[in-house]
């Protein structure tokens, strides 16, 4: 059983719900980043997405973009991602999964980019720009190499799209919580319950919910309807504060400690 | 019956072309496969765009035959000029703006988008607005705004809203970014006005098609004009809308060589160049497989051309496929030959070319030695040069003080 389906089996009996905490690989320089990596596994996050900088994120709203500037600035290439997974995977038992644009991939060798993600201690991929009809190739080298290959759908997503997500995917679904980029937003839109239903419905995975989600009130809201949250760009802002990585790393480890305990026990 | 005709518009060529995006997006561009293939068996929607094709943009433009351009190149060719400068707006790309418009219209969207390097694709946009009673907003890198006020100025008065765009290289590269993250936010309302034969599924086919008015005229006006089909076809390609647009209603003429040109900019071993098919290599851009400009682990180099319309690290899968399967050439041309090329159009033939635009005329020295004796040479004049006289003078002057000449 992979690492993410095992994480959403134990805390479904414990009534939990999972924390999957974003971060941008790099950010603002390895060292940095892997003392936030470890402040947010040590304070509740649940799973950690790496995320590969990129120069064009088509999915990301400013915060994101900026912290893969800084990590591009400070010199990223993608053995740091390797690094950081080993790193990583040597001190935590938590999911680990690895979210990238399609070009990197490409280039590195879809099969080889799969192997040193699993050979360094990865558990999943997610591709925000490989829509499930571009995503077979990649899908099916996950599953040979025991990797999720994690789907999104998004609020605009048909029947048959959700459909095709469940096709290709496993480990969970990331469900897209508004039409737009990735950002913290005031409020999550009112039609999201129903969307998630819908979700629940047609993709037989954990659903999680992303882009948007930023403070412990939005948590607390999301626990009756999904079975994780993903929080991206609210950590990365408080990366962004700067102050050396002891800094970070408090910050970080205050806000994933603010926003699990909202999705703990009851509610 | 919708899919047959939708599944009748090239999702890829070869390898390339392919659906990149957000799954957020997907939806959107299969609502306007559907539209755009309804559209094009619609009788209807013909007549409305053949007609303001003619009566607004002024179509068909005119083919001319370069006579002294001929001459000052050596005399064994005739060259003959597609004169897309003369189109309302003073490019080609009102022909795509147009007819996505109209699209627009039938998408039942009010708002609609644009990305622009030079300008001219985003005044294209939002005089189509204009015309349609659309709401326009245009994405423009910061970079570009600064070297094309003057089409800023043209935006803003035809009621659009120019965007700028601070992040990465502010150039088209960005905008384009931009104007895909604004279309995932508002995909709802909004259709977003690709301005090249780029970007995902349906778009390539789609601008291209919209852009064949320029080789279906062309194919007439040539044959009326020399008796015959031209030897060659040569256009710019930064995205490569004109280019494709002139080349693909001659892509079953196997005698027909066509020729793409890109811009070297400082030179191709500066690295400061937005050459992509002569140095760049697979991968995915704004949601196309296709050629591109990157390092080794995949991230976009910046694109550098004088002109702000090649200034793209990208370009159309359609041209990928061209260029690997071997139905057209490619070759670059720098900043300075492009400068050559627009002074010697100038004063040869009194027709100032848009930098864009001088790229293919700067190559005609090279393709003509590759060519027969009386070869007949197509060259697509994409835009007129109105807009680039303060970057072209600015330049000049730098050379001559450069050369410590006081100039005339």
């Amino acid at each position: 059983m992979s690492r993410f389906t095992d994480l959403f089996k134990r805390l479904e009996a414990r009534g939990e719900r999972a924390l999957i905490a974003y971060l941008a690989v790099g950010d603002p320089d390895l060292p940095t980043f892997l003392a936030a990596a470890r402040a947010a596994l040590g304070s509740g996050a649940d799973a950690l997405e790496l995320g590969v900088p990129y120069s064009d994120p088509l999915a990301d709203g400013p915060a994101i973009q900026a912290a893969g500037q800084r990590a591009l600035a400070a010199g990223f290439r993608l053995p740091w991602l390797f690094e950081a997974l080993s790193a990583l995977r040597a001190e935590f038992d938590a999911p680990l999964a690895v979210m990238t644009y399609v070009n990197p991939v490409l280039q590195a060798g879809a099969r080889r980019f799969v192997e040193r993600v699993r050979a360094a201690g990865g558990d999943a991929l997610l591709v925000p720009d490989l829509p499930a009809d571009e995503a077979g190739e990649l899908s099916a080298l996950c599953r040979e190499a025991g990797l999720d290959f994690v789907p999104f759908v998004a609020p605009t997503s048909t029947r048959e799209r959700m459909a095709a997500a469940a096709e290709v995917g496993s480990g969970f679904v990331y469900c897209v919580s508004v039409t737009g980029v990735t950002g913290a937003r005031a409020q999550l839109p009112a039609e999201l319950p129903a969307f998630l239903e819908e979700v629940r419905r047609r993709v037989p995975l954990p659903r999680a919910v992303g882009f948007g989600v930023a403070r412990a009130e939005q948590a607390r809201a999301l626990k009756p309807h999904a079975e994780g949250v993903i929080v991206g760009s609210a950590l990365v802002e408080r990366v962004a504060e700067g102050g050396g990585a002891a800094a970070v790393a408090a910050r970080v480890g205050t806000h994933t400690a603010s926003l699990k305990a909202a999705l703990r026990g009851d509610p | 019956m919708t899919r047959t005709t939708s599944d009748a518009i090239e999702r890829r060529f070869g390898r390339f072309g392919g659906r990149y995006v957000p799954e957020t997006l997907i939806p959107a561009l299969d609502e306007l496969t559907e539209a755009y293939a309804a559209a094009k068996a619609d009788p209807a929607f013909h007549a409305e765009l053949d007609r303001l094709l003619r009566e607004y943009v002024g179509r068909p433009t005119p083919l001319y035959e370069a006579r002294r351009l001929s001459a000052a190149l050596g005399g064994r060719a005739r060259i003959f000029l597609k004169r897309e400068d003369l189109n309302h707006t003073g490019a080609h790309k009102i022909n795509n703006a147009v007819g996505q418009a109209l699209l627009a219209l039938r998408l039942g969207k009010r708002r609609i988008t644009a990305e622009t390097g030079a300008g001219q694709h985003g005044v294209a946009t939002a005089t189509a607005a204009a015309l349609l009673g659309l709401e326009c907003d245009v994405f423009m890198g910061e970079e570009d705004m600064r070297r094309q006020e003057l089409n800023v100025f043209r935006m803003e008065l035809l009621g659009a809203r120019v965007i700028p765009v601070a992040s990465g290289t502010r150039t088209l590269k960005d905008a384009t970014n931009e104007a895909i993250r604004d279309w995932v936010t508002h995909v709802r309302t909004t259709h977003y006005v690709i301005g090249s034969v780029v970007g995902p599924h349906p778009y390539p086919a789609m601008v291209r098609d919209f852009q064949s008015v320029i080789g279906r005229e062309a194919r007439e006006q040539v044959q009326a004009a020399a008796g015959r089909l031209p030897d060659a076809l040569v256009a710019c390609v930064g995205g490569g809308s004109n280019s494709m647009g002139l080349f693909h209603p001659f892509k079953d003429d196997a005698g027909v060589r066509m020729y793409g040109v890109e811009a070297a900019g400082e030179g191709l071993d500066t690295g400061r160049h937005a050459a992509t098919l002569t140095a760049g290599r697979f991968g995915v851009l704004h949601g196309a497989a296709s050629y591109l400009l990157q390092d080794e682990d995949g991230q976009v180099l910046p694109a550098h051309s004088i002109s702000a319309g090649l200034d793209y690290p990208g370009v159309g899968p359609e041209h990928a496929y061209f260029k690997e399967s071997g139905r057209a050439t490619y070759l670059a041309v720098t900043d300075d030959e492009a400068l050559w090329g627009l002074e010697l159009l100038s004063r040869t033939e009194g027709i100032i070319p848009a930098l864009e635009s001088a790229h293919a005329i700067a190559a005609l020295p090279r393709i003509l030695d590759e060519l027969p004796e009386g070869a007949i040479v197509v060259v697509c004049l994409s835009g007129r040069g109105d807009k680039d006289m303060p970057q072209v003078a600015a330049r000049r002057r730098a050379t001559l003080a450069e050369q410590g000449g006081g100039g005339r």
